[in-house]
């Protein structure tokens, strides 16, 4: 626990693992949190877990990443739990849903790039701009070293997090005249339920070290981190490859 | 729909290895989804994987890992009650609660394991003579069940379902939460007295004279000693710490210690009667009259603990960890019969350990009762499990029984003999299982699922 009083980081989409870690981290760090799922009962266990461990302020507060009409009633409900001055907002919204039935079925592939691309954007809209009224903060978005390359296994939600990516680059620019912040978080495989049981990962990574460096990423204000970094690496081998031979690869 | 990873799996024995579904739920809705799936081959419970044989492994079947169902629900500081999830493992517990002043009640001999496999083991600690297992520590209970749902037991409320799920090795359902009571401590020490025991007879009476004075009473056998030194060994009791004993140190943190670890298993045979008597000649040695040693928490519960990944100095095929428990009248005799069957088998036993237990619980398939239990590593050689076999009927002359949360071995047979209440088990497992959805690997072979 750190004695400075951090400024309140909102935590959209948290529950998942990753985002348990990344919530477990801030509060080590002294930030109060106002954490937004759409399960409830998950959402009360990640909150008392880390009041209890932490010792901090936690709100909460249950929220739909696809029920759009809803977005800006719950945007104002998470800036008023955050006492109207938040200094970060975390966003975790990430859905591989089945990649053979979101190639095949328009509506998961909808799905699929509406909780990926269209959530965070619904989102991040109103919130953008209330930071960059305060003229201060901080974004940070996890999006996805699968945005980098379309490949037949996941090319949707690929396609989701490559749109994700380019919107917080532009974000990114358009922001940082206002004073915040944007940071692109891009993780290759997390020891975590869209990973586990899955054929063909590898250097599987487990979240507790993914959230260390989402922290880091952010107390940096890096631009755009590759987590665990040696992803950077790998990717730059994986777009090496011509789109000649990429198309006969079975990826 | 959840995925499952097939893969081989074993308990801390690495005896056996089975092919398993293994399952991780990260939600509550995850896990009840596996268990109403149904899944092919029945599930089982696993936490830390530190039984040490098949309790937690179903072969051809699932395994439900709780190890991301780990959050901490509720604490109280005043009373020091905690309420969390099946997956916490005392490790976490005492990073954070050790410094707020608070200890585990019962803890056995690694951190490593999580909350429900304790619970469903109803491990004991070198306190059992004064407290109990940990089901006396235990509030309440939250159990997902495959046909009644999800449902809260404790002493006073779903009474035999608290009985029959503690010590019910994940049988009757899957345990969401436990509400536990830690002890309060002022330290993160333990004034240690230790005494050398020339036989076995000896630590059996010290045990009866002293234990009274000792929150923690524990004894290392050298089970290679033969003939007037038969069971020699040193006795370790000891009491917590007072904060005014750390002397200048901050009174609640433990010291930083480095750990080790086994980088590869070693080649079978690593650990041979001649290597085990060097070591326990050197350890006895290492051991003097001493009273009154301040030992960190770490050293004194968990001194395995900081070799990571031990169970590799057994090597490839693995080991088998005997314990059993004998009752007090007739202890004493069945106790020499064990320790003289190893020796004369010759076959090594590294770190045996001797306790006497304090009363048993109501436990259905709880393993302590009053007498002496004795624990031993045998390492997987052949005509082990005959060997085995031949102890347990020791065991059973003496009105004995084995720890289900180490055995790898047991006949259904032994096992009846042995647990007595097994039939009142089977009834309310019924009840609250009556498809057989929770089964074990462990559970098939001694007979208690079919």
């Amino acid at each position: 626990m750190s004695a400075a009083a951090k400024g309140p980081v909102l935590v959209i989409g948290a529950t998942s693992a990753m985002a348990r870690a990344a919530a477990a981290e801030l509060a080590g760090a002294g930030h109060a949190l106002v954490l937004a799922a759409r399960d409830e009962e998950e959402l009360d266990a990640v909150a008392a877990d880390l009041r209890v461990r932490h010792g901090i302020a936690i709100s909460t507060l249950v929220m739909d990443a696809l029920a759009f009409d809803t977005h800006p009633a719950a945007v104002e409900r998470m800036l008023a739990a955050a006492g109207g001055e938040p200094e970060g907002v975390l966003v975790f919204l990430g859905y591989l849903g089945d990649p053979e039935q979101a190639a095949t079925d328009a509506a998961e592939a909808r799905r699929v790039i509406d909780t990926n691309l269209t959530a965070c954007v619904s989102l991040l809209t109103p919130l953008a701009e209330r930071l960059a009224a305060l003229g201060r903060g901080w974004v940070c978005v996890v999006s996805s070293v699968a945005g980098e390359r379309g490949r037949q296994s996941n090319y949707l939600y690929g396609a989701a997090k490559a749109g994700l990516t380019a919107y917080l680059q532009g974000l990114r620019n358009r922001l940082f005249h206002r004073g915040v912040h944007v940071t692109t978080v891009l993780p290759g495989f997390v020891d975590t339920r869209m990973v586990f049981g899955k054929p063909g990962t590898f250097l599987v990574a487990p979240p507790e070290r993914v959230a260390r460096g989402i922290r880091r990423a952010v107390e940096r204000r890096r631009n755009v981190v590759y987590l665990p970094g040696f992803w950077r690496v790998v990717m730059l081998g994986i777009r090496a490859i011509p789109e000649g031979l990429f198309k006969r690869l079975r990826l | 729909m959840a995925l499952a990873r097939l893969q081989p799996l074993s308990g801390w024995g690495r005896f056996p290895v089975q092919a398993c579904r293994l399952y991780r739920p990260e939600k509550r809705s995850e896990l009840a989804e596996v268990l109403r799936s149904h899944p092919a081959g029945g599930c089982v419970s696993r936490g830390l994987g530190r039984a040490y044989g098949d309790a937690a492994l179903n072969q051809d079947g699932g395994v439900v890992s709780h190890l991301r169902l780990n959050r901490l629900l509720d604490f109280d500081p005043a009373t020091g009650v905690l309420e969390c999830e099946a997956g916490v493992s005392f490790a976490e517990i005492l990073a954070t609660f050790l410094p707020r002043g608070w200890f585990l009640p019962v803890t056995p001999g690694t951190k490593f394991v999580t909350v429900g496999g304790a619970v469903a083991a109803d491990v004991h600690g070198k306190n059992h003579h004064r407290d109990g297992t940990i089901a006396r520590f235990v509030e309440r209970l939250t159990l997902l069940t495959p046909a009644r749902g999800v449902l809260h037991c404790s002493p006073d409320e779903n009474t035999e379902v608290f009985w029959a799920t503690v010590g019910g090795m994940g049988l009757t359902g899957a345990i969401l939460a436990v509400r536990l009571r830690l002890a309060p401590v002022e330290s993160a020490y333990v004034t240690v007295d230790e005494e050398r025991t020339p036989h076995v007879d000896a630590a059996l009476e010290r045990f009866a004279e002293s234990d009274d004075g000792y929150r923690y009473s524990v004894a290392w056998i050298d089970c290679l000693a033969t003939g007037r030194a038969l069971g020699r060994g040193v006795l370790m009791r000891g009491n917590h710490a007072p904060a005014a004993q750390a002397r200048g140190r901050d009174p609640l943190a433990l010291p930083h210690r480095r750990g080790t670890r086994v980088p590869v298993e070693l080649p079978a045979g690593t650990l041979n009667r001649f290597s085990v008597a060097a070591f326990n000649r050197l350890y006895r040695a290492a051991h003097p009259d001493r009273a009154g040693r301040l030992v960190d928490l770490d050293a004194f519960f968990y001194p395995l603990d900081a070799v990571r990944d031990w169970n590799r100095l057994y090597g490839r095929r693995g080991f088998v960890q005997y314990q059993a428990v004998l009752p007090l009248e007739r202890g004493r005799d069945g106790m020499v019969r064990l320790l003289e069957a190893l020796a004369a088998s010759r076959r090594p036993s590294f770190l045996a350990v001797l306790k006497r237990f304090g009363d048993a619980n109501p436990g259905l398939l709880s393993f302590p009762l009053a007498g002496y239990t004795l624990a031993l590593d045998l390492p997987v050689a052949a005509g082990l499990v005959e060997f085995v076999h031949g102890l347990d009927r020791v065991v059973l002359e003496h009105g004995g029984r084995v720890y289900l949360a180490k055995d790898a071995t047991l006949t259904p047979a032994s096992f009846a003999a042995m647990y007595p209440q097994a039939e009142r088990f089977r009834a309310v497992k019924a009840e609250l299982d009556p498809e057989g959805v929770l089964t074990s690997s462990l559970a098939r072979r001694v007979g208690l699922a079919p």
